[in-house]
């Protein structure tokens, strides 16, 4: 992977990017959840050899925060796009 | 015996170190994972504790994972207790370990430096020195002063942007040929009655009222009481077959040798703040690795960054090798834990037993990791040694905290 489409700013280098990590839901505070619920998101990775849902940050860029889809046997990018409170992603670039 | 010897250098008989023998329906053991790791457990399973109807099952040729793509840095100066005495009871059978097998793995025993650039580093080496003799381990500070007599390739000047203002010194570590310590536990294994199957990959794992029953694979199903699963890198997705989620995430971990040089250098050389580690292997190439790469993956495609990047951290350490050209390349997994140390031991599902989160630091545990599994799987008790590495311990508020001495730049 040598090019990343940040949502906001387009394609750049991959090298502007740092990566934040497997996309998991944070239990809502709202409810009451117990400790086992906060170890599965704290500490539990899917860890797929295939695609998944990520975190990325433009840190050199414009410092959003946003999702993309990867397959991580070939590091090839499926989509990428901002996230969105209600858990439906909105389209962006890419 | 040189005619002895000279028959068998003119091929009077063929010597197989293992052999490919049929895949049976049924096996009291199964390792998946014919790496240093599972071969040990399999040979250690064998040797002291006489459970011999073990099948080892390997996805590609043995040795050919994270046992053959680690730089062979071997040390126990870890900044744990709990690390200290495990490493170091491994790093005990290492030494041990061509006469146990009778088989030469290599282990040169060349002292280990980790290089401290500022003070917070030196704040660190100074409490692993600490914790690692207060644990019995040769382990110690040293200042530009001594380090100039134990290494004087290094630039010890002010030129470099980060000078080195200490080092932790540690007599006791070095390195060693991992092809031949996977060979020379395959071998022992195999004379004892386990079978090694090579490109045999698991496809699934069985599973009936909470227990493991067996796996299945590409040459058919086995059935097994006891499943280990031995396989840096792609635990979690074996894990997964088992119904399993496991905290850890893979990233791959390049390395790369330069072109042979005469011997100059018989000390490894390790820096964290410049995320570089480097050795002279037996053959007088440079053994160089660097941190994890930025990202996790499964691909072991290399990086053009990473060579960059290292290549202008070992020219800070060791200016005269500019000229030296890059041999060749490679990258290996590293499933990393949020603690960075391993997980070790059972699972909610009966029978399955885990050998996984072997982040940056697996190749130097093979020994005593495969020693203490080998006796959990044979009685039933969990080791001491291991207990802390229990999967158990995210739930438990207990991780181990290994980050500051695990491996370079986290």
């Amino acid at each position: 992977m040598l090019l990343l489409a940040c949502p906001h700013c387009g394609e750049r280098n991959v090298s502007e990017f740092h990566y934040g990590g497997e996309y998991s839901p944070r239990p809502s505070p709202s409810t009451a959840a117990d400790d086992e619920e906060w170890h599965d998101y704290l500490y539990l990775r899917d860890n797929p050899m295939g695609t998944r849902r990520e975190w990325w940050l433009h840190r050199a860029g414009c410092g959003l925060w946003f999702l993309v889809e990867r397959d991580r046997r070939t590091n090839a990018v499926s989509r990428t796009f901002r996230w969105s409170p209600d858990g439906a992603p909105a389209e962006g670039a890419g | 015996m040189p005619f002895k010897l000279l028959a068998h250098g003119l091929g009077a008989r063929p010597r197989r170190m293992w052999h490919d023998r049929p895949l049976k329906d049924r096996y009291d053991v199964v390792i998946i994972g014919g790496g240093a790791h599972g071969l040990a457990c399999a040979y250690y399973l064998a040797r002291d504790h006489g459970v011999t109807d073990v099948a080892v099952v390997e996805k590609s040729y043995i040795g050919s994972g994270g046992s053959g793509r680690n730089t062979a840095i071997l040390r126990s100066n870890y900044l744990t207790p709990e690390g200290v005495r495990f490493y170091d009871a491994s790093l005990d059978l290492y030494g041990d370990l061509s006469e146990d097998l009778d088989f030469n793995v290599m282990f040169s025993r060349r002292g280990h430096l980790t290089l401290a650039h500022d003070d917070g580093s030196v704040r660190t080496m100074r409490r692993r020195a600490e914790v690692n003799r207060l644990q019995g381990v040769d382990s110690r500070l040293v200042f530009p002063d001594e380090l100039a007599g134990i290494c004087p390739q290094l630039d010890l000047s002010d030129r470099p942007r980060f000078p080195i203002h200490a080092a932790l010194y540690h007599p006791p570590g070095g390195i060693i040929r991992h092809d031949a310590v996977v060979w020379g536990y395959a071998r022992g294994a195999d004379e004892r009655g386990v079978d090694i199957h090579q490109y045999t990959e698991v496809t699934g794992i069985d599973i009936a009222s909470g227990g493991v029953t067996g796996v299945q694979t590409t040459r058919g199903p086995v059935a097994a009481g006891t499943v280990l699963s031995a396989t840096a890198g792609w635990a979690s997705n074996l894990a997964a077959m088992a119904g399993l989620r496991l905290p850890l995430d893979t990233f791959p971990l390049q390395a790369c040798v330069t072109e042979p040089l005469k011997p100059f250098l018989d000390v490894v050389v390790v820096s964290g703040s410049l995320h570089v580690y480097i050795s002279q292997s037996g053959r007088g190439e440079l053994v160089m690795g660097a941190s994890v790469d930025p990202f996790t993956s499964y691909s072991v495609a290399g990086s053009l960054d990473f060579l960059e990047g290292l290549s202008g951290h070992v020219l800070e350490l060791f200016p005269f090798l500019s000229q030296v050209r890059i041999l060749r390349q490679w990258a290996g997994l590293c499933e990393m834990p949020p603690d960075y140390s391993p997980l070790m031991g059972g699972t909610p599902v009966k029978g399955f037993y885990l050998d996984a989160g072997w982040g940056t630091y697996g190749f130097k545990a093979s020994p005593i990791c495969g020693k203490t599994l080998a006796e959990l799987i044979a009685t039933g008790r969990s080791p001491d040694l291991i207990h802390p590495f229990r999967l158990s311990r995210f739930a438990e508020f207990d991780p181990v905290g290994e980050k500051g001495a695990a491996a370079v730049g986290h």
